[in-house]
């Protein structure tokens, strides 16, 4: 299968998300330039990194969104391809309407760096088919804004729609104040899914944090693109 | 004609504010026990140049509200719009 990773100005994670695609999972995989807009129909998955992108001015991905990829990234969702949006790139699928809701400053005004606890809700997904339902994920989140909001009809159908793919394991462990303790949801279609905590940083042991549990996350794309959509989600 | 606008966004009342309780807390702290409802919000000024009629420049900027100064799904956006002289 192959990867497309984009780079926007003040993008910080691009290359970790590049460096796990192409190297721990082994599959192909661009980085592409957010001014380049372009057909993506020969990729099976885009990611959109974590970082800053255009220094959250105005709000979070706000300004991302109206990259010129991002028209690209649109008709490729459109059209079934696989988009996952990390962090800033969950943040930048908020603000281009591609998931429903919206991202307010952590509850407790700070930048929150370290480990949570995610419960996966949703197993059956193309983004985590290969983890068990209720199983207990380790990821580390590192955001300022990640306290998600949707109104109470909008949270209804996410319920419905089982949208919600994972959430923070507890009030405890909950790091931003998000309604419901979500940490990632999908789009109804499932080919959308947008997340805070970031898997991309514990996808390896080398790495030496005593957890690989973010490789679950691209293992599971994997699986979905090579052995279909039947199979698993 | 040029004009001057100028736009506030603020979070929905029903949408806590989580800057605006900070904010209170802190003037609670500073002794003025009477202060509540405390949001914190954006002020924005822009130029808009070459329009003819006002109402022609607050279409326009309702659709820059709408597209990218605020977010519809948690902010309210107000503005105003002044005929700039010379």
């Amino acid at each position: 299968m192959k990867f497309a990773v984009i780079t926007f100005p003040g993008s910080n994670c691009d290359q970790d998300c590049y460096h796990v695609a192409q190297e721990v999972l082994g599959q192909p995989t661009d980085m592409l330039w957010h001014k380049d807009a372009q057909d993506l129909s020969e990729y099976d998955c885009v990611i959109l990194p974590g970082g800053f992108s255009y220094g959250d001015y105005l709000r979070t991905g706000a300004i991302a969104r109206f990259s010129p990829i991002m028209n690209s990234v649109i008709d490729f969702a459109k059209n079934g391809g696989l988009v996952i949006g990390i962090c800033n790139g969950f943040q930048i699928l908020l603000e281009a309407g591609l998931l429903p809701g919206a991202m307010k400053i952590n509850d407790n005004l700070k930048f929150v760096c370290k480990y949570v606890n995610l419960e996966v809700v949703n197993a059956e997904t193309p983004f985590t088919n290969q983890c068990n339902k209720g199983e207990i994920l380790q990821v580390p989140v590192a955001h300022g804004e990640g306290n998600y909001h949707i109104d109470e009809d909008g949270l209804e159908d996410l319920i419905a729609n089982d949208q919600i793919v994972v959430r923070y394991e507890d009030e405890a462990e909950n790091p931003n104040g998000s309604v419901m303790n979500i940490a990632g949801i999908c789009n109804k279609e499932k080919n959308v899914f947008g997340l805070m905590p970031h898997p991309e940083r514990c996808s390896e042991s080398i790495l030496g944090n005593g957890t690989e549990d973010g490789y679950k996350i691209f293992a599971s794309i994997l699986e979905y693109v090579t052995k279909g959509s039947e199979q698993c989600g | 004609m040029n004009w001057k606008v100028e736009i506030k966004t603020m979070l929905k009342k029903s949408i806590l504010d989580p800057q605006g309780q900070a904010v209170e807390s802190g003037l609670d702290a500073l002794g003025y026990k009477n202060v509540s409802d405390v949001n914190v919000g954006k002020h924005m000024e822009l130029v808009v140049e070459d329009v003819e009629s006002k109402a022609e420049v607050e279409s326009q900027i309702e659709e820059m509200c709408e597209r990218l100064l605020a977010n519809p799904v948690i902010e309210d956006y107000t503005f105003q719009v002044e005929e700039m002289e010379g």
